[in-house]
């Protein structure tokens, strides 16, 4: 079994044995799956280390059929390019991560250990499928595990509406997504949805321009309701805020990219009519990402609302790149994806412990936490830091390259409402963290404690540090992912002139 | 004649007369053992079809004719293992339910086992005459099931409703015979297929045709024929409600299946928008009728009707691809559907009303019957790894093609999507009543039966082996449509 089937399945496997263990063994199952997660993270360090630039396009592939019938052919088809590594890579520390903070779940233990794992074994198995329907498939294990966590283990009086919104948005937009994937398949005439061979098979007989018409909205915006695009985004914020911590770092960490990676690797290279028509379309809902989540973000009093506002704002920088079409936006969206799984998941682990905690979300009745938890809000502001796209972590090197690719091809409002994005960002970040962590302690706060010991500490250390190694060597993504992206910016405009510009120059210190 | 070829059909012939009979001997209660020997026998005449070839030969031919009444083909092969495996699981249920029985426990049994040789018949019904004689014998048998609890108000209407309701789909059924007959001059389908290109301008003829397949459209429950299913599924006892649900709806799509695509192919292409907008509307008044629905069985009823319609899409493909997709979605919604029926008639032992309440707390009462809920649900509403999934799949795969020659099938789509997404929000009720639906009136952990058992586990199996490894399957259904030919949807030809 190659690298990438062992990292996917490990946490399918650990879910497994989990089932077989009986419920009241809390500390064995939860001993299991923090085990599965460990060994998972560490496969996806291993595999992202490994993954050679210079090597072939597609790296530690393994095929079996799937169906073969003479009207379907389906192939479990896994593998990687340098953009997969890399969101394998920030999935399995996410995933790692999630499973370690969940240590304090009481109610139904082994239930929500078994959900998680399937979640995170979905969410790999998206990133790692070189099979379009099989990232469906992957993509939408995530989806009853998600409800489920959401109802039973969520809080606040609206998790019942934040349940069914976004269970029902996700499947509206997952369907109309798929009703795009079943049009690539006519379409395309490769016989398969395999992503190496359609690409192979565009090269030479590239899709008629009637039929991108209509493929290509449907991934858009189907896709983009997964992400968050404006104006689908309205499941977000109130689902994450509703969702118990470890969902909520899956979620807006990981599985919310899925939408973004498969835009990018099976939209854009396809079907360039599609990207000439619809990128300037994109550009412009992206500023609603941008502003209009923002400032929602701005008058935000819960922390979990407001990050996921922001989270939503931030995936604005995401489209912005990919609309630019350039190899510097493109490189500044993957590198957005990464750093942002990451400070998604951070945020939410924080917002999480403070939860627990405090006992609420409500950033007006914390204050002068600092005192309390000098870990946990240093951690904070680093990462609240990170948020606004200061120097020294990868957010800036993502968003200063989406920026750069932008102007170039973007009407200069688009750059102008994404720079003025980043000041929002900045207000209603630093105003969180002045609402959360200085001033007077209150006086019913004075039982919170720091988060103890190292295990403790673990998850944190996992993702800030993720944060900052990627910003101080984006290169160890941008090397990584350059020869993909290369092939996609030129799938994507076969015609003008080439973009090929040393991106390595501007991303790397 | 060849009468190893209806071997089948005798033996559960035979086994029906058998319970009848042993009923005499055996002592009141020990009677349910019965249920027991009944789904052994099945499942053993289940196991005895696996062997059967695949290749076309008739049974009641006329003298000199090379076809006849009854085929005996890879379609036919496929809905009769299809039959045997529900009526297995749905004796199992009925073993379960057979306690709130006052008297008749052993009639219940065989004519769960007569209404299985009427869908028996269905399968390889290749003349207008055998179809009919099949579904009466279905109709008749489900009045008396779905009216068998006689103490109960609810249960007698059901029975009455269908009754009603089904002698007036009969009526129309058996006046389209005899118009297709005086313009045809046979009930053959093979033959009347050999006559299209006269036929298909005999106005008559078409009449005909139309009130047989508004007969048809009476069994499967598709708009406007559908009224009769929410009240006759909330009514009936659990088991009825679901050898109804699957079984009956899959005879009516076998036939409909083999009427539209073995014996008027041509005519039919020429019907792809009719069919279309019957899909439509199927969908689209199941989804919003479940919406607000507080009784689990009511709910079923609905989304049966909303799962009419979807089968009613891979119809109105006119493909063999379309029909692929329906084969694969019946079997999946055998399963699905069979899961949730026996979950929720081991809560009716316990309690009288099936709300949707009596589901509170089913997570921690008894986790498997929340797991098998939860997996069927899912199912249902596609998502994967569920066998829902690749069912919804193959039936979209046959649709999205069409819909660059002729726009309507662009509008299917649309209507599928809102349908998917509506169901998401009744059947996803459905598990949160299970997880978190508000504090249950009795938290007493829910004993399950070895049979119970035994049927979830084939069940639960079934719904991951459908969702999980597809080609299984699709090996099977995917020749089995083989004997069909659609000829294409008219739109679709003008485009190839």
């Amino acid at each position: 079994m190659t690298l990438t089937s062992s990292l996917l399945l490990t946490p399918l496997a650990t879910a497994l044995l989990v089932l077989l263990v009986p419920g009241n063994y809390r500390f064995v199952i939860r001993s299991l799956s923090l085990l599965g997660g460990l060994v998972t993270a560490i496969l996806g360090v291993v595999l992202f280390f490994r993954f050679d630039p210079a090597g072939a396009p597609y790296q530690f592939e393994s095929v079996v059929n799937w169906i073969s019938s003479p009207t379907l052919r389906v192939q479990y088809h896994v593998g990687v390019d340098g953009i997969g590594a890399a969101m394998l890579l920030v999935t399995a520390l996410v995933g790692f991560s999630a499973l370690a903070v969940s240590w304090e779940i009481e109610r139904q233990t082994k239930l929500f250990h078994v959900l998680l794992l399937v979640m995170i074994g979905g969410a790999l198995g998206a990133f790692a499928s070189l099979d379009l329907f099989f990232f469906y498939f992957f993509n939408e294990l995530a989806l009853v595990p998600t409800f489920i966590m959401i109802g039973v283990w969520g809080t606040g009086e609206n998790r019942n509406r934040a349940a069914f919104k976004i269970t029902m948005y996700l499947t509206a937009g997952a369907m109309v997504g798929l009703i795009g994937l079943i049009g690539l398949y006519g379409a395309a005439g490769a016989g398969s949805l395999d992503l190496v061979e359609l690409q192979k098979q565009v090269a030479l007989k590239p899709i008629s321009p009637a039929a991108q018409a209509f493929i290509f909205p449907c991934l858009l915006f189907g896709f983009g309701t997964l992400v968050g695009l404006w104006p689908f985004h309205t499941w977000a914020p109130q689902g994450y805020a509703s969702a118990p911590t470890a969902t909520a770092m899956m979620h807006a960490g990981i599985l919310k990219k899925a939408g973004l990676f498969v835009i990018l690797r099976a939209a854009l290279p396809l079907m360039p009519e599609g990207v000439r028509f619809w990128m300037p379309i994109l550009a412009v809902l992206c500023v609603g990402n941008l502003l209009h989540c923002g400032f929602v973000a701005l008058r935000q009093k819960d922390l979990n609302l407001l990050i996921g506002n922001s989270s939503l704002a931030h995936m604005g920088f995401a489209f912005l790149g990919i609309a630019s079409v350039s190899v510097i936006g493109l490189t500044g969206a993957v590198l957005v994806m990464v750093s942002h799984a990451l400070l998604a998941a951070l945020s939410f682990a924080l917002s999480g412990w403070l939860r627990i905690q405090t006992g609420t979300t409500d950033m007006v009745r914390m204050g002068g936490l600092l005192q309390r938890m000098p870990f946990i809000g240093s951690v904070m502001v680093l990462c609240f830091m990170a948020g606004c796209g200061v120097p020294g972590f990868a957010n800036f090197a993502g968003e200063l390259s989406v920026l750069f690719g932008a102007w170039k091809t973007m009407p200069w409002l688009v750059v102008a409402a994404a720079w003025g994005g980043l000041v929002i960002g900045g207000v209603y970040m630093l105003r969180a963290l002045r609402l959360v962590l200085h001033g007077d302690l209150k006086s019913d706060m004075k039982g919170v404690i720091d988060a103890p010991g190292m295990w403790r500490r673990l998850p944190f250390v996992i993702l800030a540090g993720g944060l900052l190694l990627f910003g101080i060597f984006p290169r160890l993504v941008t090397t990584r992912i350059q020869p993909s992206i290369q092939r996609i910016a030129e799938a994507a405009r076969p015609v003008g002139p080439s973009e090929a510009s040393p991106t390595t120059a501007l991303v790397v210190p | 004649m060849n009468y190893s070829l209806i071997s089948v059909e005798i033996l559960v012939a035979l086994l029906g007369l058998g319970v009848l009979l042993a009923d005499l001997w055996m002592p009141p209660e020990r009677r349910r053992m019965l249920g027991w020997a009944a789904a052994c026998g099945v499942a053993v005449i289940f196991v005895i079809g696996l062997t059967d070839a695949a290749e076309a030969s008739y049974a009641f031919t006329a003298p000199g004719a090379k076809t006849g009444m009854y085929v005996q083909d890879s379609l036919s092969v496929f809905f009769r293992q299809f039959f045997l495996l529900a009526a297995v699981l749905v004796l199992l249920m009925a073993v379960e339910y057979s306690g709130r029985f006052a008297t008749g426990i052993s009639e219940f049994y065989s004519l769960i086992l007569f209404a299985l040789l009427g869908m028996l018949f269905c399968a390889s019904a290749n003349d207008f005459v055998l179809m009919f004689v099949a579904l009466e014998l279905i109709t008749i048998t489900f009045v008396v099931l779905n009216s068998f609890q006689r103490n109960r108000v609810a249960s007698i209407e059901a029975g009455l409703k269908y009754l009603i309701l089904g002698a007036v789909a009969s009526a129309f059924m058996v006046f389209g015979i005899a118009l297709v007959f005086g313009t045809a001059g046979t009930t053959n389908f093979n033959e009347i297929s050999l006559q299209q290109g006269s036929l298909e301008v005999n106005r008559l003829f078409l009449l005909g045709m139309a009130m047989v397949l508004a007969g048809l459209g009476f069994k499967i429950a598709a708009v406007p024929f559908q009224v009769w299913a929410p009240d006759v599924y909330q009514g009936s006892p659990a088991p009825a409600t679901a050898f109804l649900a699957v079984g009956s709806k899959a005879a009516g799509m076998v036939l409909l299946l083999r009427v539209l695509f073995a014996a008027i192919p041509e005519i039919a292409a020429r019907w792809h928008h009719l069919l279309g907008v019957m899909a439509v509307l199927t969908i689209l008044y199941g989804s919003l009728c479940a919406i607000p629905q507080r009784s689990i069985k009511r709910l079923m009823g609905y989304s049966s009707i909303a799962n009419a319609g979807f089968l009613l899409l891979g119809i109105a493909a006119m493909s063999k691809a379309g029909a692929t997709g329906v084969l694969y979605y019946l079997a999946g919604y055998l399963f699905t559907v069979l899961a949730a029926f026996t979950v929720l008639c081991v809560i009716l032992a316990r309690t009288e009303s099936d709300d949707i309440s009596c589901l509170s707390g089913l997570g921690k009462r008894s986790p498997l019957l929340a797991a098998a809920l939860t997996l069927s649900m899912a199912s249902l509403a596609g998502i994967p790894p569920m066998a829902g999934f690749i069912g919804k799949f193959l039936l979209l795969k046959s649709i999205v093609p069409l819909g660059a020659v002729d726009p309507f099938y662009y509008g299917l789509l649309v209507v599928a999507v809102i349908g998917v997404v509506i169901s998401i929000y009744y059947y996803f009720g459905l598990i949160r009543a299970v997880y978190w639906g508000g504090p249950a009136a009795d938290m007493t952990p829910l004993p399950t039966s070895w049979g119970v058992r035994g049927a979830l586990a084939i069940c639960i199996l079934g719904i991951l082996w459908l969702g999980i490894l597809p080609d299984t399957l699709m090996q099977i259904s995917t020749p089995a449509v083989e004997t069909l030919r659609p000829a294409g949807s008219a739109a679709a030809l003008v485009g190839r």
